[in-house]
């Protein structure tokens, strides 16, 4: 089983720019896998993105849109992503400002694919 | 300063790593000192991420400065690492009472009167609930009808899909309609609180710089999520026939609108 995870975020991290990848049980926020650059905290990254994905998981339910997908939090110099696995799972991603944003979203929804 | 604060701050000063963190921050928040006492939580949960206690007094410290749903994000935390902690049920009971979901209420308040019973403000916030819970049933739901103003008048969806909120969830202007037809600007609003403040928290805790925009991809539709001035943040929701990359050109259009408008305001 952790070959299997640990196969899916290298599929992502090896996206030019991603500083690091992460699976994080949805509701709760805990580590499943990480694939991290040294110096990037897991447990901040996991408790953060799964904070995120609730409160937009309210307004988006609220606004009839559904569950959020995938979450794109645009920094100046970094940003987030988050996209939800079949399994309820999140597919967490750290990466620099300018990376090819289409790219690690296609790679994250196979990761998360992959993972189910 | 206190002596008892005095004392913990020193331990903490000794050992940045210790346990300590938790009783000074409460220190500080029963002081009223929350700028502090907020400090003090988050530089403790860097070392200590998964400790329950920990996330419990953060919830405390937002929830005293107002940040309901931010404080109830930390009780979830705290109920995923230790599910029977009073304190988080406690809190997500008063949370809940908040938002007007009584059900979530009861349930919480039961679980934390069950983890201490010996917990009178506990029991007393089971009888306002309940109070109130009977009373909700006996009267029927008043339907509000808001009058708000048109700042983002020519752009397309100005009054059903831009909503101009201010930091502690209270609409400004534009405005919300569910699939459907709905009007659910307020209740968006309200979740929406805190939001600025959470990502911000996550660029500077991720070395990530300035928190510019925040854009999540529904099943039936995208929202973007952007802060036109720091006393208001600009949500735009469209269908999915918007492509993402659009989404970001009309939230750029309306932030800008945005800006005039409050700034209008200001003169």
């Amino acid at each position: 089983m952790t070959t299997k995870f640990q196969a899916a975020l290298d599929s992502v991290t090896r996206v030019r720019g991603v500083r690091g990848a992460m699976l994080v049980a949805g509701d709760d926020g805990l580590v499943v896998a990480e694939s991290l650059m040294e110096g990037i905290r897991g447990n901040a990254v996991a408790a953060l993105a799964a904070s995120l994905a609730k409160r937009f998981r309210r307004a988006s339910e609220t606004a009839a849109y559904g569950l959020p997908q995938f979450i794109h939090l645009q920094a100046s110099q970094g940003l987030l992503l988050a996209a939800l696995a079949p399994s309820g799972m999140l597919l967490v991603v750290v990466a620099e400002a300018d990376i090819n944003v289409g790219l690690a979203r296609l790679e994250m929804l196979r990761a998360g694919e992959a993972v189910a | 300063m206190t002596d008892d604060v005095r004392a913990l701050s020193a331990e903490l000063a000794r050992d940045p790593g210790s346990l300590v963190f938790v009783a000074l921050g409460e220190a500080l928040r029963v002081r009223g000192q929350l700028d502090a006492a907020a400090k003090v939580a988050l530089a403790g949960l860097e070392h200590h991420p998964n400790l329950a206690d920990g996330h419990d007094l953060y919830a405390r410290i937002v929830a005293d400065a107002g940040d309901v749903e931010r404080a109830a994000d930390e009780w979830s935390i705290v109920l995923a690492l230790d599910p029977r902690h009073a304190g988080a049920h406690k809190g997500l009971g008063f949370a809940s009472f908040q938002r007007g979901d009584l059900d979530a209420a009861l349930e919480h308040l039961e679980l934390a009167l069950a983890a201490d019973p010996t917990d009178q403000s506990v029991v007393q916030a089971l009888h306002t609930v309940r109070r109130a819970a009977q009373h909700a049933t006996s009267q029927p739901a008043a339907v509000a009808s808001v009058e708000r103003p048109a700042v983002f008048a020519g752009l397309e969806g100005a009054d059903r899909g831009l909503l101009l909120v201010d930091p502690q969830g209270r609409v400004l202007a534009g405005g919300l309609r569910a699939q459907g037809g709905p009007d659910v600007a307020e209740e968006v609003a309200a979740y929406l609180a805190g939001v600025s403040q959470e990502a911000e928290r996550s660029a500077r805790l991720l070395d990530l710089g300035e928190w510019r925009w925040i854009m999540a991809e529904g099943e039936h539709g995208h929202l973007h999520l952007s802060a036109p001035s720091p006393s208001a943040l600009l949500l735009l929701a469209r269908d999915k026939s918007i492509p993402s990359g659009r989404l970001a050109i009309l939230a750029a259009r309306a932030a800008e609108m945005a800006r005039r408008w409050l700034e209008a305001q200001t003169l």
